[in-house]
């Protein structure tokens, strides 16, 4: 047997300011191009989020400006992290500096990778997403606080209610998101179901 | 009372269900867990650090495919991050008493064409793999997920992964296929009408009388592009096609009673009555050879439309069209037929099977490739190499002017020397026409058939493939 796992550490909010990358269906090779992917640890992705997008923008990509530099909350349109399943992505987004993701939907292995990892992706409906994205472009400055468990992003916009999950949101708050120690737990019953399988 | 029908998700779920968490969530069981060399060392590397070993090793099936060159495939591998990938998977597969397809083994290829190839895919399981194409398995019944690097990890350490359950959608294509259309374009329509994200909380169940006359390869095509269009899997209920493809391949259960074998397979079938959370129709009579104009595969129009204009899009979509077209820098209502392309790539876990290679080899022996158009041909695996050479395949195509490579995933996404260069735009057999997903930051990608794909090559430009064949 391994080590003692130790208990994850429980989630109940985020706080922070906000970042805003506007756009639809930002998929996770725009997050991470592959060819960074040639690596064997994640240690490095940080550096490369985003790169071809922000050299493509010349200076003038979200991740470069000033004003949300020092951002730990990430604000997103629709579908965002689709297309691969790689965890470089949001590795590279964490080692950035963000610890949450705010959007109006999210891929699920996206927002699968990021449970593993603690890093809550919550949703808004498109009014309140839009005045969020609205209020934070005008003043990055502000403190956001999501508090998952009252379901609630307060920011000088007002309070809001997001949707997470309850599965998630329960992972999250009870320290079980990173879910190997809760899967080793089944013990026996593990091999119970595999010997019953007819392969 | 509960309905005692049963779709094939149900079904496969129960079976491989360990136990409900506190999370609401379930614990599944994942029967089967293949591994490559990008996703898997992190996970390994955690394991190590955890002290766990592998639980079940024997379930556990690696291969060589994203970063393997197509030209010299002789180690050590020239590019020295890929050859430290490669001899780190060998390691770990050393380690933990892993089956290892490497190239030695003469079956490497892409995990998504060697699973099924070698009977490793049957119907019933639940399969994992750290690539999003993992729903390619689906074609046969399994339940199949694409999962991240910390899931390969849970899977290495525990076989299990902790899910909820999802909805299934029953997407039923009716008709039939005019000729010059084929798999590619029925998933490309489907991804079409119901969107880049509709299938978000859903497994995708394809059926009606189109994926009944399909091949194998032909469902795998389309239960390989669920993702996307959003969905967390595919499948197709297994019938007779499913059952004599899986006779006699290696791993297929050889205890002397394949029939018998095959009866439990054809009983996980949806029961007449089944209910569904969504059920669509497609009428595929309709659906023309497709190809995409813009910068996700949604954004596909059939060869004798025309590239849509920000005005017709709805609201919601209109900045995602202008976006497209910006980086794309097509005209707006232009055709999109007569495009000219730089690049011709036959390949990909979508379309690097041996069906697919046929089909483009019988359009390749209608002419050359035309002068400045680079191609690769890139099989999917090394069998389906073997196949394609001693079927004469490498020779019409080098006799055409194409390009004929070693096999592994190559150009769909770049991680090895194949990649577009600048703007260069790609007629492409793959799955994603992402900005940048061939290699090049501002590299332009069309999807289409292979068949499709090899008309451009010789036409030096986008043709309807139902003016040759």
């Amino acid at each position: 047997m391994g080590k003692e796992l130790q208990t994850s550490i429980r989630i109940d909010s985020v706080e922070g300011t906000g970042c805003v990358v506007r756009g639809d269906d930002i998929d996770t090779d725009r997050i991470i191009p592959a060819r960074f992917m040639k690596d064997l640890t994640f240690d490095d992705m940080g550096q490369h989020a985003f790169e071809d997008a922000r050299k493509a923008a010349k200076g003038q990509h979200p991740l470069d400006d000033e004003r949300f530099a020092h951002a730990s909350i990430l604000i997103v349109g629709q579908n965002f992290g689709c297309g691969s399943s790689r965890e470089h992505a949001p590795q590279a987004l964490m080692r950035f500096g963000f610890n949450a993701f705010v959007g109006g939907s999210f891929a699920e292995i996206f927002a699968g990778n990021c449970t593993s990892m603690g890093l809550p992706c919550i949703t808004l409906g498109e009014v309140d997403l839009v005045k969020l994205m609205d209020a934070v472009e005008l003043d990055p400055t502000q403190n956001l606080r999501i508090d998952l468990d009252a379901r609630s992003l307060t920011s000088r916009a007002g309070e809001m209610s997001i949707s997470i999950p309850d599965g998630v949101r329960h992972q999250l708050l009870a320290g079980d998101w990173d879910a190997m120690r809760i899967l080793l737990d089944a013990g026996d019953d593990i091999e119970k179901t595999a010997s019953a399988l007819p392969y | 009372m509960a309905n005692p029908a049963k779709n094939l998700f149900q079904k496969v779920w129960n079976a491989h269900r360990v136990r409900e968490l506190a999370s609401g969530q379930t614990q599944l069981l994942i029967g089967t867990h293949l591994i490559h060399e990008v996703t898997s060392p992190q996970a390994f590397a955690m394991l190590r650090e955890l002290e766990l070993s592998v639980r079940y090793p024997k379930r556990t099936f690696a291969t060589v495919d994203h970063i393997i060159p197509t030209d010299d495939q002789s180690r050590p591998l020239q590019d020295e991050l890929a050859e430290a990938m490669m001899s780190e998977l060998e390691q770990n597969c050393r380690e933990h008493d892993i089956q290892f397809f490497g190239p030695e083994s003469g079956f490497q290829g892409i995990v998504h064409v060697i699973g099924p190839e070698l009977g490793l895919t049957q119907p019933g399981m639940t399969i994992g793999c750290g690539d999003s194409h993992t729903s390619t398995h689906g074609a046969f019944g399994a339940i199949a997920f694409g999962i991240g690097t910390s899931q390969v990890r849970d899977l290495l350490a525990t076989q299990c992964m902790a899910i909820s359950p999802l909805k299934v959608r029953r997407i039923e294509v009716t008709g039939t296929l005019e000729p010059g259309v084929f798999a590619k374009d029925v998933i490309l329509a489907i991804i079409r009408r119901l969107g880049v994200n509709g299938g978000v909380g859903y497994a995708y169940e394809y059926a009606g009388p189109v994926l009944d006359a399909m091949s194998m390869e032909e469902r795998m095509t389309i239960c390989n592009m669920s993702i996307e269009g959003g969905a967390r899997c595919g499948y197709v209920n297994p019938d007779s096609t499913t059952v004599e493809y899986l006779r006699g391949r290696r791993y297929t259960p050889d205890d002397g009673d394949f029939e018998g074998k095959a009866a439990a397979w054809l009983a996980l079938a949806s029961d007449p009555g089944a209910v569904y959370d969504d059920v669509v129709e497609i009428d595929g009579s309709e659906i023309e050879p497709s190809i995409t104009w813009g910068i996700n595969p949604g954004h596909n129009i059939g060869v004798s439309e025309s590239i849509p204009t920000p005005n017709e899009a709805s609201d919601d979509e209109r900045a995602g069209v202008e976006e497209a077209l910006e980086y794309m820098d097509f005209v707006a209502g232009a055709s999109i037929a007569g495009t000219p392309i730089d690049v011709a790539f036959i390949g990909s876990c979508t379309n690097g099977r041996i069906s697919d290679l046929r089909e483009a080899a019988r359009i390749a022996a209608t002419g050359h490739v035309k002068e400045g158009v680079r191609t690769l041909v890139v099989p999917g695996s090394a069998d389906v190499q073997r196949q394609a050479e001693s079927e004469g395949l490498h020779e019409i195509f080098r006799k055409a002017g194409f390009d004929w490579r070693e096999p592994g995933c190559s150009m769909c996404l770049a991680m090895n020397p194949d990649k577009l260069r600048g703007r260069e735009v790609c007629a492409s057999s793959s799955n994603r026409n992402f900005k940048g997903r061939q290699g090049s930051p501002s590299g332009r990608t069309l999807l289409m058939s292979p068949a499709m794909v090899a008309a451009a090559a010789i036409a030096g430009e986008v043709v309807d493939v139902r003016r040759i064949s």
